[in-house]
């Protein structure tokens, strides 16, 4: 197939194609990290700006670094240090960006649909690292990327999200990366953190962790965000520990073989012991590594795609 | 001056008119509607092939002055209000300052005499600056020329308060208007909760945070025997608790927007801000119950709920957008597009919904083409499709969700107190 899209602004309107298409093709660019000298001259002389309005680390050095193996060159800005604290509308700075003649504007923001508004709004390719709650396309795709090394499948397996789900991206990128490729989900969380009519989305629902480990080929644990509790639903960290964090007791009952996994970064003792996060079963830091493979293809496709346009 | 309207298919369901008619005006008034009529004057307008209708009564406009002209304007909003064949506007006091005084009337007396575009009627602030705290003094504002109240934008949340103004407004014979929404259910809602906010990770409004209050309104207008009219119906149960307040005979009025019955939450998929009103657009069964409530009679008036904002208030993040959508140029159309053509209103009843209704709620002496009538009248084209486009709207803001539509029925002329205010180029 040919990749004709410029921007990756979720997975929602992916088909299952053109998902699988971004898997093989991160395939291919995971050798990369594996030489010595680990860099290869697929985006030499594209511009690639980082725009982060919310902190993050992981997904921006991640970025980062698979933008610099593809031999682009990498601007950071964060809304800390830069107009954004101004006042400068977003399209404004998007425009702005795009005289500096960049190629791609990697977009972390703390408003669902951000990353949509930039992408109608500029010429250049935007490459969605999260907006609000509403989706995280290439953390999905590297969990899936994940999952498909593990397995050689998606097809067929039981996948369980645990967590916060009504805020969280990452759960609403995996939902649709996942039922599009055949995986079975199913959500697990207290009531106050599922949102409404998610079942429409295609998963099944359960408040029971035992019962969503039950059958699960991998769970995906999700951070608690209590910075994001805005009705303060849970009154204690060490409650939801004892009724949705995953540990060694929790995980006799699943499968043998369960994968874990987290997006990260963990709250140990909250959503997963420290057991869990470290023992075997646990593939977080792997998730890490094939992150940069996913997000070198993604940057390499958009590139493409707007070459085509 | 003397227009002479010739041949056009007149709808006038006051006086149960539905046939080709000639109508003379002069002097700002209906002289005569008969067949053929062969008096001279200044100006004849053939109509041949097209629809006359009262001109449109449009009872929930935000006009935005005084204190947000870079928005709209008393001026350019009548302006796109005879685009769209609105003859009379009410304009709502969620200005800044607000219409909460006898002063504040009188400017705004001042300003609305420099426009002859269409007629503009004011609706006063049921509390001082709409902050629920402390009533106006409802007699007072009357007195001034306000013909109803309502607190638009905010629905007056102490009970006591609210049940008070109620019985003030009987007693002074003054239509209160509510803005049904209990803030603490909708919270910083910005889209329907439901499939859709789970979807695009929005913070969702319930239906409850509207019909909850639809409830306690109507109920403390039973309690005092008020009349009540429900601003913008946008959810099936809101709905169905009119209906059951009609049947039991309570002296309640309902209005919905367009927006209501043309488009649903599903619709924001790509977050177009220009979506984004309150209460929001609901799902299909909603906007359903919304048709088939204007079928029934339980909704009596579509109203625009024109709520001009800047591009710099609408291109952005959508969470962060201002809460609706401009409508006096395609109220007609959109009602036409959705309501006729579907068959669930004839025409007569489309009058009624958009002029004849709205006028006898507010105790105007319009919506009608009697003879002896103020010369409010509109002349389409039922059947010309336009396209709407973000450079030909006359109002001073785009913020559109029918930008890129293709609508039925164009406005030809329209005429406003015995003259041409509009005329399609």
């Amino acid at each position: 197939m040919v990749w004709t899209r410029k921007d990756l602004l979720g997975l929602e309107h992916l088909s299952k194609e053109e998902i699988k298409f971004i898997l093989s093709t991160a395939e291919s660019f995971k050798e990369v990290s594996k030489r010595e000298i680990k860099k290869v001259p697929a985006l030499r002389g594209k511009t690639v700006v980082n725009l982060f309005y919310e902190p993050s680390t992981r997904t921006r050095v991640s970025f980062e670094v698979a933008a610099k193996r593809l031999s682009a060159d990498v601007i950071n800005i964060s809304a800390e240090s830069s107009s954004i604290k101004k006042g400068e509308a977003l399209i404004d700075t998007g425009k702005n960006i795009q005289a500096l003649k960049a190629d791609i504007i990697i977009l972390r923001h703390n408003c669902s649909g951000a990353a949509v508004l930039l992408a109608q709004n500029v010429d250049l390719s935007v490459v969605n690292a999260g907006d609000g709650w509403h989706e995280h396309p290439t953390q999905a795709l590297l969990d899936i990327f994940t999952l498909h090394e593990k397995f050689g499948r998606i097809e067929g397996l039981n996948i369980s999200i645990v967590g916060d789900i009504s805020h969280s991206r990452v759960a609403r990128s995996n939902i649709w990366g996942l039922t599009k490729l055949g995986a079975k989900v199913t959500i697990c969380a207290p009531q106050i953190l599922i949102p409404p009519a998610i079942e429409e989305m295609g998963v099944s629902l359960t408040s029971d962790l035992d019962d969503a480990l039950k059958n699960a080929d991998a769970v995906n644990v999700l951070r608690m965000q209590f910075e994001r509790d805005e009705q303060k639903a849970f009154p204690s960290q060490i409650e939801y520990f004892k009724n949705f964090g995953i540990t060694q007791d929790r995980l006799k009952k699943a499968k043998k073989n369960i994968l874990v996994m987290h997006p990260g970064p963990l709250n140990r003792g909250i959503e997963i012991s420290s057991e869990v996060a470290d023992g075997n079963h646990s593939v977080i830091l792997e998730q890490v590594t094939n992150g940069i493979a996913v997000r070198m293809a993604v940057l390499f496709l958009v590139a493409q795609g707007r070459e085509k346009k | 001056m003397k227009i002479l309207i010739k041949n056009g298919h007149i709808i006038d369901p006051a006086n149960n008119v539905d046939e080709v008619r000639d109508i003379l005006v002069e002097n700002g008034k209906i002289i005569k509607v008969a067949k053929m009529i062969k008096e001279a004057a200044e100006k004849t307008i053939d109509a041949s092939a097209k629809l006359v209708l009262p001109g449109i009564v449009d009872m929930h406009v935000h006009l935005r002055e005084p204190g947000r002209e870079d928005k709209e304007t008393i001026l350019t909003g009548t302006k796109a209000a005879a685009k769209g064949g609105v003859t009379s506007v009410l304009a709502m006091p969620n200005t800044e300052p607000a219409i909460d005084s006898p002063e504040a009337i009188s400017l705004l007396k001042a300003a609305i005499a420099k426009t002859n575009l269409a007629n503009v009627f004011i609706c006063a602030a049921i509390t001082k600056g709409r902050m629920g705290k402390e009533l106006t003094n409802i007699l007072k504002l009357k007195k001034q020329g306000a013909i109803a109240i309502s607190d638009d934008g905010a629905s007056v949340d102490n009970r006591a308060l609210f049940l008070k103004a109620l019985k003030i407004a009987k007693e002074k014979k003054v239509l209160v208007i509510s803005h049904c929404e209990d803030k603490s259910l909708s919270g910083s809602g910005v889209i329907n909760l439901g499939i859709m906010s789970t979807r695009l990770g929005l913070r969702g409004i319930s239906k409850e945070s509207e019909y909850k209050r639809v409830e306690r309104d109507i109920q403390l207008a039973d309690k005092v025997g008020a009349r009540l009219h429900i601003a913008h119906v946008s959810c099936k149960e809101s709905v169905e608790i009119i209906a059951k307040a009609k049947k039991r005979g309570l002296n309640i009025s309902a209005e919905t927007a367009p927006h209501y019955f043309c488009f649903i939450d599903e619709d924001i998929f790509g977050f177009n801000t220009n979506l984004k009103v309150n209460p929001p657009l609901r799902s299909k069964d909603d906007s359903l119950a919304i048709k088939q409530g204007l079928k029934s009679g339980v909704i009596d008036v579509i109203a625009s709920d024109h709520a001009p904002h800047t591009q710099n208030e609408k291109d952005i993040e959508f969470d962060r957008a201002e809460f609706g959508a401009i409508g006096l140029e395609t109220e007609l159309s959109a009602s036409i597009s959705q309501l006729l053509e579907a068959g669930l209103l004839d025409w007569k009843e489309l009058v009624r919904k958009l002029s004849l209704n709205p006028a006898r709620i507010l105790g105007l002496d319009k919506g009608t083409l009697g003879v002896g009538r103020d010369a409010d009248i509109v002349i389409i084209s039922a059947d010309k499709e336009w396209v709407i486009k973000k450079e030909s709207i006359a109002s001073k803001s785009t913020n559109s969700p029918f930008i890129g539509k293709k609508l039925k029925g164009l406005v030809e002329h329209t005429i406003c107190n015995g003259e041409v205010v509009y005329k399609h180029e």
